[in-house]
């Protein structure tokens, strides 16, 4: 471990740095090169947001042990009538509850 | 376009500061753990800016694996945000170039996910409550990235303040903000089935693109309801 900067390790970040510009820039100067968007086109747009996420949230809910699984569940349940900041809460009661009182 | 766009925006942006600070202190906690210096973590943190990428990019700089597959690595992973930008155009179209350029750098999984929901309910999304939104994110990761470097070995087990739920349930949050449209169910089960297959298949980060691309080919897929195709000036304006 060095505490200076490493010119390798810099370049190394900055290139990093680049390529995710590069992908947070693209679907902008891809789509502007177009007059319209096809419908299906829209549709699937549409989807992005959804399609996404639930990456994030499916392989987190089914590998992790029950403790988590109880939170999100119950989380879920919460948001159904209440706002995030409450789910949030919900969901991070649930886990602390069944780890430490129930040891999941 | 007001005082009050830029508190919301601060406002939104600070509980996902909360939500990803214990994500930035695991970041600059296992840099260190990797070989990069407290510095090095920070400005990694201040320049690429995304959270899963940068855990990955570490992981494998600790594997000793060649530079130019850690940044293919980090590309990858953060492929997704070629859609997001692609998704967000319609709504950004009135920001000048150096706005939008902004607009980009900052452009994460929860600032993409708000900014829609403000630009489909007919809030709009304008530059003061964007900027807000992502600078109260933006700085506090850095700050947390610095801290979890400086202090890495002094943080426990995470998951004994249940800290590790926190972002799973933030995103099944958002996921769960966009259950009225259409095709909503047959895209987030298409999601579900395609990262789980990939993830144990091919692997993490890999099944966030897979899945994700599957459930947009699904929505490009299912039966369209009657419309036109909208111009996309036309649309910005709405």
């Amino acid at each position: 471990m060095s505490e200076i900067l490493n010119p390798e390790m810099l370049l190394l970040i900055f290139a990093a740095a680049v390529a995710t510009f590069l992908t947070r820039v693209g679907g902008y100067v891809l789509i502007t090169r177009m007059k319209t968007i096809p419908p299906r086109m829209e549709q699937a747009l549409n989807a992005v947001p959804a399609a996404v996420l639930t990456t994030l949230v499916a392989p987190a809910f089914f590998n992790g042990g029950w403790d988590v699984k109880i939170a999100m569940l119950v989380a879920l349940v919460v948001s159904l009538r209440y706002p995030g900041l409450i789910m949030l809460a919900a969901g991070w009661a649930a886990a602390m509850t069944s780890r430490h009182l129930f040891g999941f | 376009m007001n005082r009050e766009d830029v508190i919301d925006g601060l406002k939104g942006g600070a509980i996902i500061a909360i939500s990803s600070a214990p994500f930035a202190i695991l970041f600059g906690a296992v840099a260190v753990d990797n070989g990069l210096s407290v510095l090095d973590a920070a400005v990694m943190s201040a320049t690429v800016y995304a959270g899963a990428s940068q855990l990955v990019g570490i992981e494998l700089f600790g594997h000793n694996v060649a530079p130019w597959l850690i940044v293919l690595s980090i590309f990858a992973v953060n492929f997704r945000h070629i859609l997001y930008s692609a998704a967000l155009t319609r709504f950004i179209s009135h920001f000048s170039p150096i706005q939008k350029f902004f607009t980009f750098f900052l452009l994460t999984d929860p600032q993409f996910a708000e900014a829609v929901k403000r630009g489909e309910d007919g809030r709009g999304v304008s530059f003061e409550w964007y900027l807000g939104f992502g600078l109260s994110i933006y700085f506090p990761w850095l700050f947390f990235s610095a801290v979890g470097a400086w202090f890495g070995s002094m943080m426990g087990d995470p998951r004994t303040l249940a800290i590790d739920v926190l972002l799973p349930t933030y995103f099944l949050g958002l996921v769960l903000a966009f259950r009225q449209r259409s095709g909503f169910y047959p895209v987030v089960f298409a999601s579900t089935l395609g990262s789980i297959a990939a993830y144990h298949l091919v692997g993490s980060p890999w099944h966030v693109s897979i899945g994700a691309a599957v459930g947009v080919a699904v929505a490009a897929l299912l039966p369209l309801p009657a419309s036109e195709p909208k111009p996309i000036a036309e649309e910005a304006e709405a």
